[in-house]
């Protein structure tokens, strides 16, 4: 055991696996006893998918150095496939975890075969490039979700692009109502599954990271040409980060998608994109407990200060940028370097004086 | 007589992204860094118009001239407090600051103006001309917009081939360090880079509203992103680039609302996109630069 945790990789690991689980045991534990509001608890299971969806957005950014601005379309696919899935077997599993888990599964293999699909001619581009494709895949994505009609009827699911192309058998529904969203969605989502789920990508994400292909994968990072020269197939590296990425924020989106009755597709925007992009950089890049922390602290942020009304937003806006400046800029990490060097000097003056004076 | 309404129309909307486009595109090409607050300096310089024309009565073209002004010095506190202290280190921190900037000044708007859209008046007064017994309609807002832009462009081509200031601007997006040898004052350029783009922005937030005239805190990000595209489907850091994306990019989102589909106009746009993207990786004139091992 000590051996084991001697060995910092490992250590690393365990210490994000602890902070969750305690972190978890003290909201459930709260949670419980009363000591949650009401508006707390509904940032339970949201704050629970965006983790995740940080941690797979970090896989990409931070330890594959690929910018994603289009992430949160992944989340989308996740939660309608999600919708549709959980809909159309609700009748065959009667056990709400198990349809959970089915669903979850159905929305992240869903999410990774668009993300291969799009990772195909994504993927020939680089830095700036890549990240703008990203943007329209995303834009493309969320104006198909909010064009789609999906209805339910005993004669099975029917799909048009349409309004009122969807006829309906009596007794049917319509699961997807185009820019209206999905409605009259059975809420399956519970905090401990989205615990379980955080456990689940922390497992994919950390062993990834670690193992053979993970290597490869920062290498890509750090050199992409040193890595092709040494025989490392670079496109298939990336492609693997971004389809486990895909798939991880399709489960997200599921977990999020089943906890609201009614799920617009403005949800998964360019803006829902860009907040997991700034809980990844504030976390730290590839750092995963640093996505999870920052992710917490940040989403819960905003609903925290809702007592400021109009200012919160614009507070959230001024503290972002400045702890962006306070963590990259040079020139402002020098000036606070010599401000606390000149306070220390004063304090140790005075101290000194102190002694001298007694 | 239809299509030729919808291309001038199109053209039209082309040329108020083309404006924005520029102001993308110059950023980039100088500072390497894709400043997404730059839509809410559009929505900022149509409030200012607004404002001057409604509340101060003064006639539209000091509206125009007021919001240039204060776009213009807003542009450089933004360049100036927010994104010259993270010169040199990751874009991905430069990117997260632009978009703490646009959070700021959405945010701001809405303390100040609020989010009950405000109904914009037109710069333009005089009547739309009619040609073929009303098949044809030519509104005095796209006769405006249309030579707005070209006034723009032949103005911007003129300043970066024959002036000093233009000439350091091409030196310093070719190549910083060695502009900076040759005793070009980079920060003084970069600010300048800011200023321009900006006014940019403000006149085509005054077009913009004068076309569509529903005026709220989020008017920006939607043209800002749409601009954006345009700027990186005429290849990011080109001038011409912009001002041909732009306009591309306005006719082909006016054509596909009429002859495909109002509702997947977005996604058509977008598509286009990544199909120019995946042909020619830099967009349509942007240079291909070869990377040094």
């Amino acid at each position: 055991m000590k051996k084991l945790w001697n060995n910092k990789t490992t250590r690393t690991n365990l210490t994000t696996y602890l902070v969750v689980t305690v972190a978890f045991v003290v909201m459930q534990l709260m949670s419980s006893f009363g000591q949650l509001g009401s508006a707390m608890k509904g940032y339970l299971i949201p704050v629970c998918a965006y983790i995740v969806m940080a941690v797979s957005l970090n896989l990409l950014v931070g330890v594959c150095g690929e910018l994603s601005l289009g992430h949160a379309g992944f989340m989308g696919i996740g939660a309608f496939t999600g919708i549709v899935i959980a809909a159309l077997l609700q009748d065959a599993i009667p056990n709400d975890t198990l349809l959970l888990v089915v669903a979850m599964f159905a929305g992240g293999i869903m999410a990774g075969i668009f993300g291969f699909l799009i990772g195909i001619p994504a993927l020939r581009l680089r830095g700036d490039y890549l990240a703008i494709v990203t943007l329209a895949f995303g834009e493309i994505l969320k104006n198909i979700f909010s064009n789609l009609y999906v209805g339910l009827d005993s004669e099975g699911l029917h799909m048009a692009v349409s309004t009122g192309k969807v006829q309906l058998l009596e007794g049917g529904r319509m699961i997807l109502d185009g820019p209206v969203g999905a409605t009259g969605i059975t809420k399956l989502s519970t905090f401990p599954m989205g615990f379980v789920l955080i456990l689940f990508t922390l497992f994919v994400v950390l062993n990834l990271i670690n193992s053979k292909e993970g290597r490869a994968i920062k290498a890509v990072r750090d050199n992409r040409i040193a890595t092709e020269s040494v025989g490392i197939n670079v496109t298939a590296f990336r492609m693997k980060a971004f389809v486990v990425s895909a798939f991880l924020a399709g489960m997200a989106g599921t977990l999020f998608g089943l906890n609201f009755s009614s799920l617009q597709a403005s949800k998964f925007n360019f803006n829902a994109s860009i907040n997991v992009l700034v809980f990844v950089v504030l976390g730290g890049m590839g750092n995963i407990l640093g996505s999870v922390i920052s992710t917490a602290v940040l989403y819960i942020l905003p609903e925290a200060m809702r007592g400021l009304d109009d200012l919160r937003m614009i507070l959230y806006a001024v503290v972002l940028i400045i702890v962006m400046l306070f963590t990259w800029s040079p020139s402002v990490k020098n000036a606070v370097q010599s401000v606390t060097a000149s306070v220390q000097e004063k304090l140790r003056k005075n101290k000194k004086e102190a002694v001298n004076n007694e | 007589m239809q299509i030729i309404q919808y291309l001038i129309n199109g053209i039209s909307i082309g040329s108020v992204y083309a404006i924005i486009a520029l102001g993308y595109t110059m950023v980039y090409g100088i500072a390497k860094m894709l400043n997404f607050a730059h839509g809410d300096v559009i929505m900022v310089g149509a409030y200012i118009s607004f404002c001057v024309t409604n509340y101060l009565g003064l006639p539209a073209i000091v509206s125009i001239i007021a919001a240039m002004a204060v776009c213009t010095v807003l542009g450089i506190i933004i360049e100036k407090l927010a994104y010259k202290p993270l010169r040199g280190t990751s874009s991905l921190a430069v990117l997260i600051t632009a978009i703490g900037v646009s959070y700021f000044l959405q945010n701001a708007a809405q303390l100040i103006w609020g989010t009950a859209p405000k109904n914009f008046t037109s710069i333009v007064t005089f009547k739309p001309f009619s040609f073929a017994d009303g098949a044809l309609v030519i509104t005095g807002e796209v006769i405006i917009t249309i030579a707005a832009s070209v006034l723009i462009m032949v103005g911007l081509t003129l300043f970066t081939g024959k002036t000093r200031m233009g000439k350091a601007m091409r030196a310093v997006s070719e190549d910083r360090d060695a502009a900076q040898l040759m005793g070009i004052n980079v920060n003084q350029t970069i600010s300048m880079t800011f200023a321009i783009g900006s006014a940019l922005a403000a006149i085509a937030g005054v077009l913009l509203c004068s076309t569509v005239p529903t005026l709220q805190p989020t008017t920006g990000s939607m043209p800002g992103i749409r601009a954006f595209t345009a700027a990186v489907i005429g290849g990011i850091g080109s001038i011409p680039g912009a001002m041909l994306g732009g306009i591309l990019l306005g006719i082909i989102e006016t054509f596909s609302k009429k002859y495909i589909s109002t509702e997947f106009s977005d996604a058509i746009v977008f598509a286009v996109l990544i199909l120019i993207l995946l042909v020619k990786p830099t967009g349509l004139l942007g240079k291909q630069v070869q990377e040094k091992v």
